[in-house]
């Protein structure tokens, strides 16, 4: 059937009203450098004369970002008044402190997150994980952010640090951006350890651990029992062949001195 | 409820089918409802195995392609009144599973069974996620020997990521070991891998060792499930396992050599 003669029948719940949907918006942003609220008129308004038809009916959002912390709620109103006068329309805040984002939420602007658009974005999409899932476990061929995140379930506390308390089976990735990874469990052959601060095995680490991700030469990897395939420290690696004997399967720790991968009897 | 078991391993010829086979029976022998379903569309052997492939006539895709009921799919088993084989289609391919068809089979069959067996096909595809994507409990069916045990081991990391349990959050799937074709001999000459070498690897819990066994073919040759078989040790060991799975707490058997008398050394050589 090529066409639906009542695409209302289509619809169980009766005739559609409307659809919910994200979109994503380029927005002028009027970032705030200081408080002083005539300097601020004086050189909008030049900049508006050049170009009156651009700001015309523009929704734009003020970044208070760069304003100390509690700097600018008392102008906010002259602000906002002072943008409507050039024919603007100033919808929202953002990089707000808790005082300048009461006033904006005084005025009934939107108080935007830095992550907003992304943000805007996850909730249309039940499935995307929230934004903490950055530190994600990777299933290597099939990335599964959410999925995998659970397999070795990897709990942070607070930014920059992750524990694993299950066995990291072969195959599966781990990655700890921004910080440590401590692992409680055996790590298996096949699987890969990734941080871009230090890595902690307290189990038997037989697959790959890469500490350093970012570029960090003072990360350092200490295990347990070391029975590696590879071990790196920001790109300096040594594979499992190259690993002397008397350092396998003895507590150890591996960091570079003066770019020179070392592993360390502990 | 029923509970839905996967057997899986990763990699192929371990021993997936003869388990699914084995355990779906020791199960209906004691007195709960199974079903076991292959999944090995396009590649089925569980109705060779169970000696029912001369009663097949309609499979697992032509319900869930809603071409025929359960209850026409369904083989009953002649020995034991409990077991029923859903068996899988020789003429399709695995696409043919698809997630909400597998889980209306299944819903539908927790109504009236107690465990549900997916026996898995090998590799870690479409047809093995399936598999295993529902399952409450997963028997990792291994070799003692590296490919195998690395292959079980990828697999466990898949089953821990790429299920309904966890991806809803819920309780992990339970997962146990059944080391198969395990030969005391070769252990001891330092051939094979010992129980406690996949133990240290895996680090899961033991559900059984079945003994290298020329019972296994031959009951497979015959459609009897070798867990029949009670006078070879590869029944007995099933059995055991079965026991195990239930929770009773039976010593795990044929991890050493059998002791021979001076006679029987004397006639077997």
């Amino acid at each position: 059937m090529a066409v639906n003669p009542n695409p209302r029948n289509n619809d169980t719940d009766g005739p559609r009203s409307f659809e919910l949907k994200a979109a994503s918006f380029t927005l002028p942003i009027i970032r705030l450098i200081d408080n002083n609220i005539e300097a601020v008129a004086a050189r909008l308004g030049a900049k508006v004369e050049k170009a009156p038809d651009f700001f015309r009916n523009t929704p734009v959002v003020i970044d208070l970002s760069s304003l100390p912390e509690g700097v600018g709620a008392g102008e906010l109103p002259l602000l906002v008044g002072l943008l409507r006068g050039y024919g603007m329309i100033p919808f929202g805040v953002r990089g707000g402190g808790k005082e300048q984002n009461a006033a904006a939420e005084a005025l009934e602007l939107a108080v935007l997150r830095d992550s907003y658009v992304r943000r805007g974005k996850g909730a249309s999409k039940a499935e995307e994980p929230p934004p903490e899932s950055e530190v994600a476990v990777d299933e290597a061929p099939a990335p599964q952010a959410r999925a995998s995140k659970q397999a070795a379930s990897p709990r942070r506390s607070n930014p920059g640090f992750m524990l694993i308390t299950k066995p990291v089976r072969s195959g599966q990735r781990v990655y700890a951006s921004g910080g440590d990874l401590s692992i409680t469990a055996a790590v298996s052959s096949g699987a890969e350890l990734m941080a871009d601060g230090n890595i902690h095995v307290y189990g038997p680490l037989r697959g790959r651990a890469l500490a350093g991700m970012s570029g960090n030469l003072e990360a350092r990897i200490f295990c347990q029992d070391l029975q590696a395939e590879l071990v790196s420290i920001a790109g300096h690696y040594r594979v499992s062949e190259n690993i002397p004997v008397e350092l396998r399967g003895v507590p150890v720790q591996i960091f570079l001195d003066q770019k020179i991968l070392r592993i360390e009897k502990l | 409820m029923a509970r839905i078991i996967v057997i899986t391993s990763g990699k192929g010829g371990v021993g997936k089918t003869t388990t699914s086979a084995a355990l779906s029976m020791g199960l209906a022998q004691r007195g709960k409802r199974t079903v076991v379903i292959d999944f090995d569309v396009g590649l089925r052997n569980l109705d060779l195995i169970m000696g029912c492939e001369r009663r097949v006539v309609y499979d697992f895709v032509n319900v869930i392609n809603k071409e025929a009921n359960l209850n026409q799919a369904l083989i009953r088993d002649k020995r034991c009144d409990h077991l029923y084989v859903l068996p899988a289609s020789q003429t399709r391919d695995k696409d043919a599973l698809t997630k909400e068809g597998v889980e209306r089979v299944l819903n539908e069959l927790t109504q009236n069974h107690d465990f549900i067996i997916c026996d898995s096909p090998a590799g870690i595809e479409h047809g093995a996620t399936m598999a295993m994507y529902f399952a409450d409990d997963a028997i990792v069916v291994t070799n003692p020997e590296v490919s195998s045990v690395r292959d079980s081991d990828r697999m466990l990391g898949i089953l821990s990521s790429r299920s309904r349990r966890a991806e809803n959050s819920e309780e992990p799937i339970r997962e146990y070991l059944l080391l198969t074709r395990y030969d005391p001999y070769r252990v001891l000459s330092g051939e094979m891998l010992s129980v406690d070498d996949v133990q240290e690897i895996l680090s899961l819990n033991l559900l059984g060792v079945i003994p290298e066994s020329k019972a296994v073919l031959s009951a497979s040759n015959a459609g009897v499930p070798v867990i029949l078989d009670r006078e070879s040790d590869a029944g007995r060991a099933y059995n055991d396992m079965v026991s195990r799975y239930l929770g009773e707490d039976v010593p795990h058997r044929f991890l050493n050599p059998e002791k021979k008398g001076f006679l029987s050394r004397l006639f077997r050589g």
